[in-house]
């Protein structure tokens, strides 16, 4: 660095406020006289959203029942002893039996319930093929290794869809039955099945294979089912719209849960007569009972829910308002009278000094 | 490995330079005189060049020098070897040295060799046959002290350290000299050298024949501040944390495979190659480490880096921190010790060049009861309106407050008042000399016999020698820098000292030239602190003058002036009380008759072999009594702008300044008084120079005694660490004394109290002290002085000096060899400071930070320092927080995934959240943040109190931030959890899918550390709000982009979110879980910042109360408090600490033909 021969004041630095650390600022101060005020206005917010929640979540009626058939506790005792150490177990039926003494206002949803069935394990969610779901033929034949040991069958075929989600497709199905009247004819009520996935999986995510010749099946030829599974993947239904990678009910098991304990949509009641909700009667639910959990300690649920403006019945969130809308107050009140003490104090200690 | 390649390449480059420097200075060319030996080296290396260049000098580099070679030096030329002096172009061999590098003493020194080699002169044939051997001591750290003896022709010579002259000497006023080689750097061995002609027999061979100043010169080390060193500590911490998680999970593993795993393989069967649960679990363990790693904060090293680099720049902007009249801006040497900056409690501090500006000037005087010169007041005020824009730099704060502009005016109107004295009527006159006070040049143009008596005295009486190269431009050297002072301050008034030789004194006086004849010169020394010449003036009368301390000498004023001393007494307290050096001057006429006989007494005891100093000095006395009093001088070690002001700021910020200076014990105290490092309010000195341990020992305990009598008393952790001396470095506690109290060490005593257990005790009575002053040090023990302190005391050391003092000789040449001495001294603090002042940038090269004025350092400390501090310590706080809270969620989701090492969040994010999402936040308040503004850090110091105590950091402030962080992640992962858990949207569709719980708390927990980025910023600039708000504003572009439909169809497998944004963004509960937690995680963050002053007030809180107080209201004007000085102490005498050249002058050797050639002046009879 040359330092002779220069002009004076040519080695001054820049006279800007961001060289000199003079940036206009906002200098907030949290003082006494921000901090309280701010505790019990968001204490009161709280208490009152926290209000809001938990009431609008106890509107919610739910009504749900465990058939996993553990030790005679229901109908379903039968098909789970029946089931037990048997892979595949055999096809087995119970029901489950209700009334409703008054409506159950609608629009209610179905939903199934699986406690203790680690959907979030890690090796467990990575164990699917993207590509392969979103259609891609090469995909297709050449699934992840991810998915394995269910990325080919025994036969050596690529396994569509490939990996231990899709394999462990949960395969119970219900239906509802209605009795208007006792004693009355039980009249099925109709279930809608369509529309329960994501619109983004059902829409976009998830897609067939291009069809060959016209057909799904074809498309699929030189695939192999995943083990568990009884029927291939392109006669999951029969409507063209919800069959192959884009049925709905795989597509709602695809997502797979982030807690061990879990619930996924099986149907929405809002046809005919059922629009409004579930009028009261006397109700059966046929279970078919194929889907084994006893072995790891897990249990099958059955829900019936209607929903309010914010979401299912989730009392949690309103609960928490109202812990930490009274904690803001509480914690209020203590910095408020020890501000006081020692505001006191140290005014007096001023004065001393 | 970024981090690591960024160190290496910053280290890279740094070696680079210091070879580099290394390489000028053992390329630099000497001359050599060749004889046979030096021939054959010669020949080896350039083949075919004939044996006949005996007898010649050859120009050689430095590094081909050896032990041995007689070289011949030049004048103005550095010496990078210890050179035993052989003979020279001045008479009697004398050459002239300056030691500046050594000690930092501007004067010249004078060397000279002994009898028998000087007659060599430069005779080439002569100086080639010389064939003697010198026997020496081993090279060690004493500059002041050399034995050896020569043998030379069958006879011994004793050496003495007045013959050797020292690597980082420079010869002055020299022609040429010629020396023998006998330390060189680098070892040699000797016996390779065929036919030795000249031998050089070290006693210890043990050791390499180093020179004094590379034993002087310390080792250069890397520094690490503690900030590093705790975070070195703290990622060991977290690494072990780490494991210990790691080790849990896989546990947990263990029994989850066991209890669940095992029988949940119907729907995921193990892994081929997983035989049982402990193998499985084994395995987790090493999967959580990766996962769990992002808590080991590597990209913390870059971002350090980076803050601290953009903290070095503020310090090269800083416009107050540019010296204009210099032009030169602060530096930041280096880029790593910005916030040590904010934790310095001692600092060493150079004397010369440093605190003071290294010039003396004749400020004041009292002739014959008269006062001459301006009184204090109104020099303050002059000072305060003319002083240039450094100056009223460092008086920043004052600045643009009612009330100084008033000052300014009247200042101008004083000094138009009292503008400088005009000399133009001397055509001898320095152009540099100033001096404020019309009528002592109207008391001289009147004659008044006793002004001029004074100024003749003035230019008599004094063994300053003078060069004349161009006429009229005279040079003065003296031994002492305050004599010439007043031998300037004479000739300015018209009493110019023109020239002398050993038995005249040539005086221009008010332009008539008189010769004196020197009669005698009773020189100087440490105990008579007084000097005398006896002239015999052109009217033939025999005058006797003196000069010395008010002391000594008003003990021997003639009883006829009792008045006169009285009067003059009163205004040398006035002169002391100004921080003024002082000199009684005083003269005799003598009776011809008397003199006669007195001069044969005195060369009878001159030429007396026993007890010669005592009865030289009984003869002096004799002659040196019934004085008449002519007056005082005062001269002003003229102090640096606002060194004062700095270093009360600087104490007031509970900074211990140190002086260390190789300057003697009078000066030192003096200015130690003047800048404010003692103060008369103290209440007590203690000065230890004590020549034997055993003294040493007694002094330092009887000072600690006085101190703090109990400390004695106590089973002293001292004495305990000394007996049982434990392998664990021991820490002196701080100790409160009694009072305020001061130390002043000598060089000689602190040689012995640096050896063994003596430093402790040292230690502990210096850290005591309120300031300590250390003189006549080595570079060496500077270093040393500083090691100890930061050895034992645990605390941040700055070491602040501006090396040599001359540009001159520095000029285009790098040396080296004066930075590896002045190397040591930074080296050893942890950070040292270059004043880049009047002598070049040497000092700048070598320090961590360099400026050009001392009174920088209050702002560097206070305020850089302080910000890059106060800056780091958040950014340390929030960096490991953020990373806590980010990390350990995936601890708490691992009990409800099994513990199979499930990450919480998408890949993306992980990869992110440091590099893109958090960090420019965390940058910008670490650039930005200022808690106070710079006014406010300069007007209450206190606040610089916690970075020396490391409250800001430190592993319980650690503790804290992972206690936070464990909180924030439990809440950021129970709150979405309970919020997801069985929750549906209100179309029925689930949403407590992994994915949508991934995005719930990954924007959590980036609105949760943004908030606390928020509440941590206290000074929020438009780029802190960009940086902050902004991250968050990109988080969520990014989200929607990486969650997008386009780019999750193309590569499905990477971007497996899709959709997930959209879907869960719009459900009003999500932003109800958002905000639940970042209230949650606020609520206790501003309950403890709000409770925390309440219940544990530290003084600093109340100082920022007190400061936001006044910044909402407005200021009353700040009144300035004089810096006065009580008039109490009068130790200030102005004379060097050495026997000044009296006797050379003097000496018996008569005129050597060459001297009139070469120093006087032809005489006019």
């Amino acid at each position: 660095m040359t330092w002779s021969a220069t002009a004076r004041g040519a080695h001054q630095p820049d006279n800007t406020a961001f060289t000199q650390q003079r940036l206009p600022a906002w200098q907030p101060l949290l003082s006494a006289s921000i901090a309280l005020p701010l505790f019990f206005c968001a204490g009161l917010a709280f208490i009152g959203l926290g209000l809001g929640l938990y009431y609008s979540s106890n509107g919610i009626k739910e009504l749900e029942y465990d058939y996993t058939g553990d030790l005679g506790t229901s109908n379903c005792s039968v098909c789970a002893a029946a089931g037990q150490g048997r892979s595949p177990p055999p096809r087995c039926s119970c029901a489950w039996y209700f009334s409703l003494p008054e409506l159950f206002q609608g629009p209610v949803y179905l939903y199934y319930e699986l406690t203790n069935f680690y959907q979030n394990y890690r090796r467990y969610g990575v164990s699917r093929d993207d590509e392969q779901l979103s259609g891609l033929p090469s995909a297709l034949r050449h699934p992840a290794n991810e998915c394995a040991p269910y990325q080919l069958s025994a036969a050596g075929l690529p396994i569509a869809p490939c990996g231990a989600i899709a394999n462990s497709l949960f395969n119970d199905s219900f239906s509802l039955w209605h009795q208007r009247r006792a004693g009355g004819p039980y009249v099925e009520v109709p279930l809608d099945r369509t529309g329960i996935a994501w619109w983004t999986d059902y829409h976009v995510k998830f897609r067939n294979p291009p069809l060959v010749n016209g057909s799904l099946a074809l498309a699929f030829q030189g695939t192999a089912p995943p083990p568990n599974w009884h029927r291939p993947v392109y006669d999951l239904s029969t409507d063209p719209n919800n069959t192959g990678f884009i049925n709905q009910d795989f597509v709602v098991w695809m997502r797979t849960a982030a807690l061990p304990t879990f619930r996924k949509l099986y149907a929405r009641i809002r046809q005919g007569n059922y629009s409004t909700g579930l009028p009261r009667g006397a109700y059966r639910v046929n279970i078919t009972y194929n889907y084994p959990v006893r072995a790891f300690g897990g249990h099958k649920l059955i829900i019936f829910s209607s929903i309010s403006w914010m979401g299912g019945k989730n009392p949690f969130l309103g609960i928490a308002y109202l812990v930490v809308g009274s904690l803001c107050i509480l914690m209020g009140f203590v910095m408020l009278v020890v501000y006081i003490r020692y505001q006191d104090q140290n005014d007096e200690d001023e004065d001393e000094e | 490995m970024v981090v690591l390649s960024i160190t290496a390449v910053k280290d890279g480059i740094d070696d680079m330079k210091r070879h580099k420097n290394d390489n000028q200075v053992n390329n630099r060319s000497v001359l050599v005189l060749m004889n046979g030996r030096a021939v054959v080296k010669f020949q080896s290396r350039h083949t075919g060049i004939q044996c006949s260049f005996s007898y010649r000098i050859v120009t050689d580099k430095w590094m081909n020098i050896q032990v041995g070679d007689i070289i011949k030096l030049e004048n103005n030329q550095l010496v990078t070897a210890d050179i035993l002096l052989l003979s020279s172009s001045e008479p009697y061999s004398l050459t002239y040295i300056e030691t500046a590098e050594l000690d930092g003493e501007t004067n010249l020194k004078v060397k000279q060799a002994i009898s028998v080699t000087s007659d060599m002169e430069d005779n080439l044939k002569l100086l080639s046959a010389f064939d003697g051997e010198v026997r020496c001591e081993s090279p060690n750290n004493r500059l002041d002290r050399f034995t050896g003896t020569l043998t030379y022709k069958g006879k011994n010579y004793i050496l003495n350290h007045d013959r050797l002259i020292f690597r980082g000497c420079v010869i002055r006023n020299t022609d040429w000299c010629y020396g023998l080689v006998v330390f060189t750097g680098k070892w040699r061995k000797l016996q390779c050298s065929p036919v030795p002609s000249v031998t050089v027999v070290i006693d210890d061979n043990n050791h390499g024949p180093d020179t004094k100043v590379m034993q002087n010169g310390g080792k250069s080390a890397f520094k690490r501040t503690h900030i590093d060193h705790l975070m070195n500590v703290l990622v060991l911490w977290i690494f072990l944390f780490l494991c210990g998680m790691c080790f849990i999970l896989a546990i947990g593993h263990y029994i989850w495979e066991n209890k669940k795993g095992y029988y949940f393989r119907d729907f995921l069967p193990w892994k081929e190659y997983v035989s049982s649960s402990v193998v499985s679990s084994v395995l987790i363990f090493w999967s959580y480490f990766i996962i769990l790693n992002t808590m080991v904060p590597i990209s913390l090293y870059v971002s350090v880096e980076i803050i601290r680099l953009g903290n070095s720049f503020y310090i090269n902007w800083d416009r107050k921190m540019f010296y204009e009249l210099k032009n030169t801006p602060a530096q930041a040497r280096t880029t790593t010790l910005n916030e040590e900056l904010g934790q310095v409690k001692y600092v060493f501090s150079d004397k010369t060049g440093t605190l003071t500006r290294n010039i003396m000037t004749f400020s004041k005087c009292s002739i014959n009861g008269k006062f001459y010169g301006i009184w204090d007041s109104d020099e303050q005020n002059l000072k305060l309106a003319t002083g240039h824009s450094g100056e009223l730099e460092c008086k920043e704060g004052k600045k643009g407050l009612p009330g100084s502009a008033q000052l300014v005016s009247y200042g101008m109107d004083l000094f138009q008042k009292t503008e400088k004295v005009d000399f133009s009527y001397n055509r001898l006159a320095d152009p540099k000399f100033s001096f404020y006070d019309k009528t002592l040049v109207e008391a001289v143009k009147r004659g008044d016999r006793w002004v001029h008596l004074f100024f003749v005295s003035l230019s008599l009486c004094h063994t300053v020698i003078p060069e004349e190269k161009v006429e009229g431009e005279l040079v003065y050297q003296a031994q002492s820098p305050d004599e010439g002072a007043l031998v300037t301050a004479a000739r300015n008034f018209g009493f110019v000292f023109r020239s002398r030789t050993s038995e005249t004194i040539m005086v221009v006086e008010m332009g008539e030239t008189r010769i004196y004849k020197l009669l005698a010169i009773l020189d100087f020394n440490n105990v008579r602190k007084r000097m005398s010449v006896i002239v015999r003036t052109p009217e033939n009368r025999v005058m006797l003058f003196c000069k010395g301390a008010d002391t000594i000498l008003c003990q021997l004023l003639h009883p006829s002036c009792r008045s006169l001393r009285d009067v003059t007494m009163e205004h040398l307290d006035d002169f002391a009380s100004d921080g003024l050096r002082t000199l009684m001057v005083a003269y005799r006429e003598l009776d011809n008759a008397f003199f006669q006989d007195w001069s044969r007494k005195h060369s009878e005891a001159f030429l007396s072999l026993e007890d010669r100093e005592n009865k030289i000095s009984i003869v002096y006395e004799e002659i040196e009594k019934d004085l008449m009093l002519l007056g005082a001088t005062a001269i002003e070690d003229k102090l640096q702008d606002g060194v004062p002001e700095t270093i009360i700021t600087l104490s007031q910020a509970k900074i211990k300044i140190w002086v260390l200076t190789g300057d003697k014990q009078e000066t030192a105290v003096n200015i130690a008084y003047a800048c404010n490092i003692f103060d008369d309010e103290m209440d007590g000195m203690f000065i230890v120079e004590g020549e034997d341990n055993e003294t040493v020992w007694q002094e330092l305990r009887s000072a600690r005694e006085k101190m703090k009598p109990q400390s004695l008393l106590e089973s002293d952790p001292i004495d305990d660490y000394l007996t049982t001396k434990p392998r664990i470095p021991f820490k002196i506690p701080e100790e409160v004394p009694s009072g305020n109290y001061g130390l002043v060490i000598n060089g000689y005593s602190l040689a012995h109290a640096l050896e063994g257990n003596l430093e402790l005790e040292l230690l502990q009575t210096a850290c005591m002290c309120k300031g300590v002053i250390c003189c006549r040090m080595t570079p060496l023990q500077k270093a040393q002085v500083v090691e100890l302190v930061k050895r034992y005391k645990k605390v941040v050391t700055l070491a602040i000096g501006d090396g040599a003092n001359d540009v001159s000789m520095i000029k285009g040449i790098k040396q080296a060899l004066w930075l590896r001495s002045f190397w040591g001294f930074f080296a050893a603090a942890h950070i040292g400071v270059g004043i880049s002042g009047q002598e070049g940038m040497q000092a700048m090269l070598n320090s961590d930070f360099a400026f050009s004025q001392f009174c920088y350092l209050q702002r560097l400390l206070l305020v850089h320092g302080r910000w890059s501090y106060n800056r780091m310590c958040k950014f340390l706080s929030y960096f490991f927080y953020k990373n806590f809270a980010f990390t350990l969620v995936h601890f708490w989701y691992a009990f409800y995934s099994g513990f199979s090492a499930q990450t919480v969040y998408d890949t993306w994010f992980i990869t992110f959240y440091n590099l893109v999402y958090t960090s420019l936040p965390v940058l910008g308040l670490s650039l930005f943040d200022q808690d106070v503004n710079e006014t406010w850090s300069l007007r209450f110091p206190e606040l610089y109190e916690p970075g020396q105590h490391n409250l800001y950091f430190n592993k319980k402030e650690f503790v804290k931030c992972l206690v936070h962080g464990i909180y924030s992640s439990l809440v950021l992962f129970f709150i979405p959890m309970g919020t997801i858990h069985n929750s549906v949207r209100t179309d029925g569709k689930e949403i407590s899918d992994y994915q949508s719980f991934s995005t719930i708390v990954q924007t959590s927990l980036l609105c949760v550390v943004t908030m606390q980025i928020a509440l941590e910023t206290t000074y929020w600039t438009m780029i802190s709000h960009i940086f902050t708000w902004g991250s968050l504003g990109f988080y969520f572009c990014i989200l929607f982009f990486l969650y997008s439909d386009g780019l999750c169809l193309m590569f499905p497998n990477v971007f497996q979110l899709l959709g997930v944004a959209r879907n869960t963004l719009d459900w009003p509960q999500v932003w109800l879980s958002v905000v639940l937690s970042m209230v949650l995680c606020m609520l206790p963050v501003i309950g403890y910042h709000f409770l925390k002053p309440l219940f544990w007030p530290v003084r600093v809180d109340k100082v920022i109360d007190r400061i936001h107080h006044c910044m909402s209201h407005p200021l009353p004007p700040r009144i300035r408090t004089r810096l006065k000085h009580a008039g109490s102490r009068r130790s200030a005498y102005a004379f060097s600490h050495k026997q000044g050249f009296g006797a050379l002058i003097t000496s018996g050797k008569t005129l050597k033909a060459k001297f009139p050639k070469k120093n006087s002046f032809p005489f006019k009879k």
